[in-house]
């Protein structure tokens, strides 16, 4: 190319992110549009926000001083039915979505179970945790089953799908030289794909029972156990302190969790 | 390497040698306990006799469900609508404040280690930590039930998701970049638009298409607690046990979930 005068007097402009000049303004154009449109739709009762503002300070000044003891044997009771379903529902889903995991392996698994496990995990992760709670409430009654009963199936939906991925990009040599050796089958998943695809099982377990920890917490909200109806309660009366020192005891077991699995992960990986 | 004695007398290869089969043992048997422990837990505060009279109620509630009651899709429209103001409101709302928490955070940009990273790295953790049906029966209680309410829910709920997500993409950009626009003489918001922004954008649209895509989910339940959306209706129908409208509401918002994934796997696609 070679430089001419106009050239060398127009001014260097940033690239634009969207390269194509009809997509970028009418993404823009359409973006601003719908945007218009949503929030002239929302309908706010500005005097009672206005009234709430009151109360969302005094929520806020709670946190500084979280009552743990009045409500001490509720919360206790509570965060210990909590626990109890993230390790159970945990331990449940990761065993059920091993064998989906590998049915919903286009590598592994011939196409007709294909198809079922990918139905399973497309029905799993569309429906929201709280959904299943309460159609498993309505099934099995109240209580920490049908939280549990939740819980492991959204575990499956997760973790079925990231291990399917992982064994659809693992390195098929290893596999074949299993194969080679006159494996069965079970032998074959056993030392060929199973080395491959534990480390990244096990950190994603860890991680799914801090996700589980922290879905347990809602369950409460429509009877399926937990410390979630502990804070429900706690909201509907207005009792913000109690409120609070729940909401930190989540946020610090959730910390918790995340430090330790981080620390997990690394040693695994 | 580990090897084993058999009956002969003979070295076999094995696996592990006796200190890590112990130990294996040892947690197998440790986890297996605990699980049995917390199993007993749940066992003792069932009504067993409710579930086994599950497979008749399932039985029974599907019987009533079908068929799903097309009519009753006249009244959704609005309500989905809704739904979907929620989800990309909120998401909006995140976003412009998930970026000054992840410049706050990431630590190549932070202005201050101990100062501003660790306030937004509690940020960032306790809006993770806190489900976004939480913040919705929170701000219920606080400014009242309606779409505002959990427009603002989805937004706290996103913010750490998106400032954790940024913040890490940022601390993994190239600082050959950075160098080269400061040797320029750039000054440091300079320095931000021309070497950092442009290297990031693609990870903050791939975040914000990702984060709308969890948001549709999370927004069809928060009505179950007044906040907006087609959560109120099925709550209502759930209320009245009008089985065949909860049919035709989940499977609205099966689509609808489809259709949100579909749409971000498209974008996440053409940006990477």
């Amino acid at each position: 190319m070679t430089l001419t005068a106009p050239s060398l007097q127009r001014q260097w402009k940033k690239p634009p992110f969207i390269a194509n000049p009809w997509l970028r303004w009418g993404l823009i154009l359409g973006g601003s549009l719908y945007l218009v449109l949503a929030i002239a739709s929302i309908d706010v009762n500005w005097a009672r926000v206005y009234e709430g503002l009151e109360r969302g300070w005094k929520f806020i000044l709670a946190f500084s001083q979280p009552d743990f003891f009045s409500r001490s044997r509720d919360i206790v009771e509570g965060m210990e039915e909590s626990i109890i379903m993230t390790v159970t529902s945990t331990v449940a889903g990761v065993i059920i979505s091993i064998p989906i995991g590998l049915g919903a392996a286009r590598n592994i698994a011939p196409l007709p179970v294909y198809l079922i496990c990918r139905a399973i995990i497309a029905i799993s992760r569309a429906l929201h945790e709280i959904i299943i709670a309460i159609l498993m409430v309505a099934i099995f009654g109240f209580g920490p089953l049908a939280g549990f009963i939740t819980l492991s199936f959204a575990t499956i939906g997760f973790l079925s799908k990231l291990l399917a991925e992982d064994i659809e990009s693992m390195d098929r040599v290893q596999a074949e030289a299993i194969r080679a050796t006159g494996a069965s089958w079970l032998q074959w998943i056993n030392y060929g794909v199973q080395p491959q695809v534990m480390p990244r099982l096990i950190g994603l377990s860890i991680y799914r029972l801090d996700i589980n920890f922290r879905e347990s917490a809602i369950l409460g909200l429509v009877g399926a156990g937990g410390i979630g109806a502990t804070l429900n309660t706690a909201f509907d009366r207005y009792e913000f302190d109690t409120a609070a020192a729940i909401l930190i005891l989540i946020i610090g077991i959730v910390m918790a969790l995340e430090y330790g699995s981080g620390f997990i992960r690394a040693r695994v990986q | 390497m580990a090897v084993s004695v058999n009956g002969k007398g003979q070295r076999v290869w094995a696996l592990r040698n006796r200190r890590q089969q112990l130990l294996r043992w040892a947690a197998w048997f440790g986890g297996t306990a605990v699980f049995v422990y917390c199993w007993q837990f749940i066992s003792d505060a069932t009504t067993w006799f409710f579930v086994w009279d599950a497979p008749r109620i399932a039985g029974d509630i599907l019987g009533r469900a079908m068929p799903p009651r097309w009519s009753y899709i006249d009244q959704l429209w609005l309500p989905l609508w809704d739904t979907l103001n929620i989800a990309t409101l909120g998401t909006v709302i995140a976003l412009i404040m998930a970026v000054p928490v992840a410049f706050m955070a990431a630590r190549n940009t932070t202005p201050h280690k101990v100062l501003f990273r660790w306030p937004a790295l509690l940020i960032i953790v306790s809006s993770r930590s806190i489900n976004s049906l939480i913040w919705a029966l929170l701000l219920v209680a606080i400014i009242g039930p309606g779409v505002l309410a959990g427009t603002i829910a989805i937004a706290l709920r996103s913010i750490g998701f998106c400032a954790k997500l940024l913040y890490e993409a940022i601390e993994e950009i190239d600082p050959r970049q950075v160098e080269a626009i400061t040797a320029t003489g750039a000054s440091r918001w300079q320095v931000m638009t021309y070497a950092i922004v442009p290297q990031i954008m693609p990870s903050f649209a791939g975040i914000s298409v990702f984060r709308w895509d969890i948001n549709i989910r999370e927004s069809t339940v928060l009505g179950l607690v007044g906040a907006g959306g087609i959560g109120l209706q099925m709550q209502a129908s759930l209320n009245i046990l009008a089985w065949p409208q909860v049919a035709l509401i989940l499977i609205i918002i099966f689509i609808a979930v489809l259709i949100s994934e579909w749409v971000s796997a498209k974008v996440r696609g053409a940006i990477i």
